[in-house]
């Protein structure tokens, strides 16, 4: 136990994340289940009064995206696989590492606090003033969170960017890296320069509401779009830092699978390095209508669309990696494949969104809703989910089983596309707004809120046969060859399952015609 | 340089080949609503377009490349220089191009729903936890919003308390509504008929229930309506700035 609590074993650390975001993933997921319930029929359902549901939804979006999404793939899949795959014993700064995971610890324990203190936090996850300052919900509990998370990430990224720089195996060059090595990289980058934008806007917040500050106070002179400014000038790039590591981890199980090189991977580069010059420049898009000039939504509107450029050429590689391939279905693979899927749909439905003149009646709609859960949400989600099987057998040495996880795999993936469609369909047909306990309004809508929490049922029930498999299997499951899937990357051909604290055997050197490609 | 100038070309075919094809539904006054109908169709098409080469492609290969051994190796091709650049920028001008298609037809449309035909109703809304009010230049005052059919609106906005936004679904239009601020939007009313407003911002416990009534009235009976509940006094000034400046001094 001990030795666990203070490692500074980034395999371990990897692993304490995982544990952790999968925590926050399950008690947001009873969030979710609850909220479902709620919109089973229009008025008052499960919740005894409307600020316990908002109290859920604060709780579902700050614990899936700053505790699950983001610590899953910058925390978990991170810590534990670019020291493997760059050939490294172990990160630049091992403490500094430990203490990213207990701040991460620090803030899932204030975010589960929301479940005891009184008047716990009802602000949603973007906490827009003035209704977060004026609210008598605990504003502080939120900012806290953001703000112990952040310094995580802070800390992380410096961490891993120094990493990747400088503790690459000799003779490993730029263009030898894993691709989820490169997706990391263009990621952490985003989240060292955004990162302390959000924890700026949190604190004013802070300042405001206990401080007596003005910042957000227009009649004292202040400017309420100032924090929706600052918040989504982090908080669109923080998409990224979830897609981008998503896209690579991806990468790593598409090609593993199928034994092909990734596709154009020098294009694919440019592609992920393109997303990051992008990124800055499109927040107001989710300010469309907000009030924010007429000239900037217009120019936003531009550059938004442009996003389908480098995401695009990712695109082209990621299918043309199938392309006479010699695809191999394992669980892992499963959730590779459906990842395609929800690509295609979430990216696409992107596009209406990015349009200024018909985001004026999608804003705030379940369409947009369910277009931010099929890319972000579940895309990530299921990156996440198939990497924990797909470097299962690293992990613990054990196989896990496979038929069980087929079929996990099989309500997950059913069970959200039946969760999502309906609200797709009643946020164009009839406007449904988000975040809505009672929608009295709109009666015809309730057909599709009842096939929408069926949905979650089955997702509900996929999720738990998935963490049993896990959970089994690494106690009991059987011993797992050496290279399952036969991959030709550093962290199966040169490491023992379970790696030992500093990793190799004997130091990693590489040649120059190596790849972690080079199927055999 | 040679990109530049097919970027330029591409976009100014998207630009040309698609002339107002969301200008709206003929007559005198272009209903941004029915633009929005007509410009969500083609966008649904280009995305389905999209969407089923990719699906049908995705799926094709992954039945198509099951591996037929378990020690089959994938033969997918090396690119020469040439095919790298090939297999990135001419996607990349599809997708461009498309973009530009795109960004054009939504320029139309959003400049539609920004100007303000010239004859529109002029009523002030404001906003406060958790209800809408009303107010005509006569110093009439409602909790319902009744407007003349046949006739533009628009609307002058702003909140007392906290962000909300003003959304009337069936003229498939929203706007923020904060205090500090006035910001508008104009909707088209064609016919007489009876629909709702409702928040979709955030804003606190009561949030789902902040809707009121929208009534679309004959011209004649708003008319009588407006003159029997206008009232002599001064119409209360709503102590907010002008579109876009910031907040009261200090």
């Amino acid at each position: 136990m001990k030795e666990w609590i203070f490692t500074t074993d980034h395999k371990r650390v990897g692993i304490l994340y995982l544990v952790g975001s999968m925590a926050a993933f399950a008690v947001a997921g009873i969030m979710a289940l609850l909220i479902r319930a709620e919109q089973f029929n229009p008025g008052l359902g499960v919740a005894s009064e409307p600020t316990q549901y908002n109290t859920w939804l604060y709780f579902h979006g700050a614990a899936m995206i700053l505790g699950f999404l983001i610590p899953g793939l910058t925390g978990f899949a991170a810590n534990y696989l670019i020291p493997l795959m760059i050939g490294a014993k172990d990160v630049a700064f091992p403490r500094l590492n430990a203490l990213s995971l207990w701040l991460f610890w620090m803030g899932i324990v204030v975010a589960l606090l929301t479940f005891v203190i009184p008047d716990a936090p009802d602000i949603m996850w973007t906490g827009y003033p003035p209704y977060s300052i004026k609210t008598s919900g605990n504003t502080a509990f939120y900012v806290f969170t953001v703000h112990l998370i952040g310094f995580s990430s802070i800390l992380g990224a410096v961490n891993f960017l120094t990493t990747i720089i400088y503790m690459r195996a000799p003779g490993m060059g730029w263009m030898q890296m894993n691709v989820f090595v490169w997706s990391l990289f263009t990621g952490l980058i985003v989240q060292l320069i955004f990162v302390p934008v959000l924890a700026a806007a949190v604190t004013l917040l802070l300042f405001d509401k206990y401080l007596g500050t003005h910042f957000f106070d227009a009649a004292a002179g202040g400017d309420v779009l100032l924090y929706q400014n600052l918040f989504w000038f982090y908080s669109h790039p923080a998409v990224y830092v979830i897609f981008l590591p998503a896209m690579g981890l991806l990468f790593e199980i598409i090609s593993t699978n199928t034994k092909n090189r990734p596709f154009n991977y020098n294009a694919l580069v440019v592609g992920m390095c393109g997303l990051v010059l992008i990124t800055g420049e499109v927040w107001v898009h989710h300010l469309y209508t907000s009030g924010m000039p007429d000239w900037i939504r217009i120019g936003q509107m531009l550059t938004t669309l442009m996003i389908s450029v480098p995401v695009g050429v990712m695109v082209m590689s990621l299918w043309g990696t199938l392309y006479k391939g010699a695809i191999s279905f394992n669980t892992g693979m499963y959730y590779g494949a459906a990842c395609l899927f929800l690509l295609l749909l979430g990216g696409l439905t992107g596009i209406p969104l990015a349009m200024t003149a018909l985001d004026l009646h999608l804003a705030e709609t379940s369409f947009i809703h369910a277009h931010f859960h099929f890319i972000m949400g579940i895309f990530a989600a299921f990156v996440v989910f198939g990497s924990v099987f797909f470097y299962f057998p690293k992990m613990t040495g054990r196989m896990y089983n496979e038929a069980l996880g087929k079929l996990s795999f099989w309500l997950n993936f059913i069970g959200v596309n039946v969760t999502f469609w309906p609200l797709f369909i009643i946020g164009v047909k009839y406007g449904m707004p988000r975040r809505y306990y009672d929608y009295a309004r709109i009666p015809e809508a309730t057909p599709y809120h009842h096939v929408a929490t069926y949905g979650a049922i089955m997702v509900a029930l996929g999720i738990t046969l998935m963490l049993v498999n896990w959970i089994y299997s690494a106690i009991k499951g059987p011993k797992a060859v050496e290279n399952p899937w036969r991959s030709a990357s550093l962290e199966w051909t040169h490491a023992a399952s379970p790696p030992p604290h500093g990793n190799f055997a004997a130091p990693v050197t590489v040649s120059s015609d190596w790849t972690p490609y080079n199927y055999k | 340089m040679r990109y530049f100038s097919v970027l330029r070309i591409l976009g100014a075919v998207a630009l040309t080949a698609v002339p107002a094809l969301a200008s709206g539904g003929g007559g005198e006054i272009a209903d941004p609503a029915h633009g929005w109908d007509v410009l969500w169709e083609h966008v649904l098409i280009d995305l389905f377009a999209i969407g089923a080469v990719f699906a049908v492609a995705a799926a094709y290969w992954l039945i198509k490349y099951k591996a037929d051994s378990p020690t089959a190796v994938g033969t997918g091709p090396t690119l020469s220089r040439a095919q790298m650049f090939g297999w990135a920028l001419i996607p990349a001008f599809i997708f461009m191009a498309d973009d530009f298609y795109l960004a054009a037809n939504g320029w139309t449309l959003w400049n539609t729903y920004r100007t303000v035909p010239k004859d529109a109703l002029e009523v002030k809304v404001t906003a406060s936890m958790w209800q809408w009010n009303f107010e005509y230049d006569n110093g009439a005052t409602s909790d319902v919003l009744k407007v003349p059919a046949g006739r533009p609106v628009v609307l002058r906005m702003t909140s007392e308390d906290v962000v909300h936004s003003f959304f009337l679904p069936k003229h498939r239009v929203k706007e923020d509504v904060m205090p500090g601020r006035v910001t508008y939007l104009w909707f088209y009313p064609k016919e007489a008929g009876k629909t709702y407003v409702t928040c979709t911002e955030f804003c606190g416990a009561q949030h789902a229930e902040m809707s009121a009534d929208v009534e679309e009235l004959p011209a004649a009976e708003f008319n009588s309506w407006l003159a029997s509940a206008g009232t002599p006094a001064a119409p209360a000034a709503t102590g907010a700035q002008p579109d876009a400046a910031p907040g009261g001094a200090l």
